[in-house]
């Protein structure tokens, strides 16, 4: 058993106003020195086999079909060690 | 280093983008000679974002003016077209503004955020025009309902809508869903809203008054939709533009929320002289309109715009389609009042400029001029074309295919539920049950009704409590468009017309969206000029103004363009909203008449289309002074509470009319025909409407018909758990039901 992590964030010249209210929400309870919050998705995979390169690629499509909306998102895979 | 005026004075010949931006040689040329020098980058990225179809309607105004020359005279008309939105009197001092626009191209690319902000971007039209936005409406389009891409694209688009209106706290009061190939890789998705104000209280995009302040508000510039204006929106969807995917914008209902009460807060304050939404081509359409529009000049210092993305220059800027951000002028002695009401409201304000005298639109960047330009030239003076027009090759053939030769068929009951289940006519509960039909409490009728009809009450300066309601309906027929354009606007108009005029309301004013294929194509320039000679002429004849609206241009894949789908938008008012009429059959024991002729015309009909796949021969005859007696008949009648309930005929005709009838309260029923059973089902001539009627008031209804010259035929009474067309059919509502509201949600879960 094997699992991959699949990291979904909306690409960097992409509006993120979940984001932006995070940012805003921090200094209203007292955390400073926050510049900027983006954010985004972390979905774990559970393989049934090893996460060789065939797995990783088929995770990939994962990723490109359903999991990011690749109009809007970016997404990396890896393998959790 | 940033291009600048000195410098390109000093380097005419350097090459410029200008191809890349969408732009012609003959028009790059006419920048050169307008400004004297080569354009910099900064006025190029005016220029081209200017002039693109989406902004110039170069390729359109030619023909849309017929809808200034050919106007009926009104006297409800307040504000014309040409700006954000039209307005119109509704009486007790109020006004209505609303419009219709297009985001059609965004919606393919991203269904979701497209359609989203489609929402966003007409609700700001409505905003800037004073008024507090009451409702939107979505005229809907897509590919055949069984096609792969149209379960990408609908489901995203109806999220889109529901999610950004839900989140505005609008009601969705309407609207149309068409599924047809023909829009399979162009999908419609029209937007309109609609906004109530005190008619002395209208705002207009103008920037008069040297010294006062240009004021930027609400979101920060990022790099949204870059060259959307110029680029996505203006030219033909080739498999090239999954390089500019990106370029999307994604929208944050929340601030437009907050921008609405900001807005009419500073309007109530009496701080704003002129104002502007951001929409396409964002700073530079605001800059120049205001501008152009006012004394003449104005300065912006660019360096003062609030960034999202730092490293942005200011040709991205000036193109940045960033959403939720409005431009005013205001003068100097109100700003700190402007500033307070901006900050009550968590929105951001900055003042970026000033207006001036010098007829000249002067930007800088670090200190140094990079934009110095007559603002008119690029808001007013944009390129026309007077693009050849050519009758479509086969058009002849497909006029000469006339529905006669189809088989008719022996079972009528079987007809009707195969009609009633297919998806054009099908209930549309799944899609409109994900938007928010009664937020705001002044909702009086929505979908499924005939026509959406809100409460004119709102809490404004100087307005006193009234009766009044405005009711608004979309209409359009692609197939109907494509047989005969210049029939098919007349027709949407009519239709649209006619689902005012049935809930009792008086129909008063026009919006339209003109959505064809490339204009490059002498073939659809001559269904685009057919279709806005139809709708300017039956305006006329409907005494209806056309008050402004939205033409989208390049919905076409390759070669092959969508239907001609003129979408027309009607507004009316009605003094009493108790009055309404509601759609369909009430209760037991009503008379249930047909107003107007019935004719066999099947040229493009509901039923040619399902049970054969065909399309051909002629749309039924516009009769446009048939039109106007049933609209008098309806509203008279209306106003003397003799209706009980009403439903007008359209796709499918008296069969699919009857049947929705049944649906919208579950009573049945029992009618008979004395023609032929088939044409009078499912014929679908025009200027038709179904109502009931007490059975005391009858004599009264059809002296006011008879008064009107409305033929008037009583076709039986209602009642019964079934609908029956005796010796013809007979099906149970609940089987017309489960037929009617399996479609959809079995095609998209």
């Amino acid at each position: 058993m094997a699992r991959v992590i699949v990291d979904v964030m909306l690409k960097p010249e992409i509006l993120d106003p979940q984001g932006q209210a995070i940012a805003r929400a921090l200094p209203r309870l007292g955390f400073s020195g926050v510049a900027a919050v983006r954010q985004g998705k972390r979905f774990e995979v559970e393989l049934e086999g090893p996460a060789d390169e065939a797995a990783l690629e088929e995770v990939r499509k994962m990723a490109e079909t359903l999991l990011a909306n690749t109009v809007i998102e970016d997404y990396t895979v890896r393998v959790d060690q | 280093m940033t291009d600048n005026v000195e410098r390109a004075a000093g380097t005419p010949d350097e090459p410029m983008p200008f191809a890349e931006l969408g732009m012609k040689q003959d028009e790059y040329d006419r920048v050169k000679e307008i400004l004297g020098r080569r354009p910099t980058g900064s006025e190029l990225a005016i220029y081209s974002v200017m002039w693109s179809e989406h902004c110039s309607y170069k390729s359109s105004k030619v023909h849309l003016k017929q809808f200034a020359t050919k106007a009926p005279k009104s006297d409800a008309l307040l504000v014309g077209m040409g700006e954000n939105a039209g307005v119109v009197d509704i009486g007790d001092g109020w006004a209505a503004t609303f419009k219709i626009e297009s985001h059609n191209h965004p919606s393919y690319v991203e269904p979701h955020q497209g359609a989203a902000t489609g929402v966003g971007g007409i609700v700001r039209d409505i905003m800037s025009m004073g008024a507090r936005p009451i409702a939107v409406m979505d005229a809907l389009r897509f590919g055949g309902a069984d096609q792969n891409d149209t379960r990408r694209v609908l489901p995203g688009v109806v999220e889109g809508i529901s999610s950004y209106g839900n989140c505005l706290g609008l009601p969705n009061i309407g609207g149309e869903v068409v599924f047809d190939p023909c829009y399979i890789g162009n999908p419609l998705v029209n937007a309109l809203c609609v906004g109530l104000l005190r008619k002395d209280q209208i705002k207009l995009a103008t920037a008069p008054g040297p010294g006062n302040k240009v004021v930027l508000f609400g979101a920060s510039t990022g790099p949204d939709g870059i060259g959307g204006a110029s680029v996505l929106a203006s030219a033909t969807f080739e498999d090239e533009s999954q390089a500019k995917r990106p370029a999307v914008q994604v929208g944050d209902p929340f601030m437009e929320k907050l921008l609405i009460e900001c807005c009419l807060e500073l309007y109530a304050a009496d701080v704003v002289v002129g104002i502007q939404d951001l929409g396409a081509a964002g700073v530079s359409c605001a800059t120049t309109e205001l501008a152009a529009k006012g004394t003449g000049g104005m300065s912006v210092d660019l360096n003062l715009v609030p960034l999202r993305d730092p490293s942005l220059r200011p040709e991205e800027i000036l193109m940045s389609e960033s959403q939720e951000r409005m431009m005013a002028v205001v003068r100097p002695s109100d700003i700190p009042a402007f500033t307070a009401i901006c900050e009550k409201w968590d929105v951001p304000a900055t003042v970026i400029g000033e207006v001036t005298d010098t007829g000249r639109l002067v930007m800088t960047w670090d200190g140094e001029v990079i934009v110095d330009i007559p603002p008119g030239t690029a808001a007013d003076d944009g390129p026309v074309y007077e693009r050849p027009l050519r009758e479509p090759a086969g058009q002849a053939a497909l006029n000469a295919d006339v529905p006669d030769r189809l088989d008719r068929p022996a079972d009528l009951r079987a007809t009707l539920l195969e009609l009633l289940g297919s998806p054009n006519l099908a209930s549309k509960e799944w899609v409109t049950s994900q938007y928010d039909r009664y937020v705001r409490s002044n909702t009086v009728l929505a979908q499924p009704a005939d026509a959406g009809m809100l409460r004119v009450s709102e809490v404004m300066a100087g307005a006193e409590p009234t009766t009044r309601g405005i009711a608004l309906a979309t209409d359009g027929n692609g197939r109907y468009a494509k047989l005969d354009p210049y029939a098919g606007a007349q027709l949407a108009l009519a239709e649209a017309y006619r689902n005012v005029a049935v809930t009792g309301a008086r129909p008063l004013a026009v919006t339209n969206c003109l959505n064809f294929g490339s204009p490059e194509d002498p073939e659809v320039m001559w269904q685009f000029a057919e279709a806005v000679r139809g709708l300017a002429d039956a305006c006329r004849t409907l005494g209806v103004p056309v008050t402004g609206g939205n033409v989208s241009f390049y919905n076409q894949t390759g070669a092959t363009a969508i239907h001609p789908t003129p979408v027309v938008g009607v507004l009316g008012v009605i003094d009493d909203v108790a009055r309404r009429v509601p759609t369909g059959f009430t209760t037991e024991g009503l008379r249930v008449a047909l107003l107007g002729e019935t004719a066999a015309e099947f040229g493009g009909s509901e039923w040619a289309h399902v049970a054969h796949g065909h399309l051909g021969g002629l749309p039924p005859q516009a009769d446009l002074e048939a039109e106007r007696s049933l609209a008098a008949v309806l509203v008279s009648a209306a106003a003397e509470g003799l209706l009980e309930g009403s439903h007008d005929l359209s796709d499918g005709g008296l069969a699919v009319a009857l049947a929705e009838s049944c649906l919208a309260r579950g009573v049945g029923a029992s009618v008979s025909l004395t023609d032929d059973a088939f044409t009078g089902l499912f014929s679908e001539s025009a200027a038709r409407a179904l109502v009931t009627v007490r059975p005391e008031a009858f004599d009264r209804f059809a002296k006011l018909c008879a008064d009107h010259e409305v033929p008037c035929y009583g076709l039986g009474a209602t009642g019964g758990a079934s609908l029956v067309v005796e010796g013809v059919l007979e099906v149970t509502v609940a089987e017309l039901r489960e037929t009617h509201a399996g479609t959809l949600p079995a095609l998209f879960g």
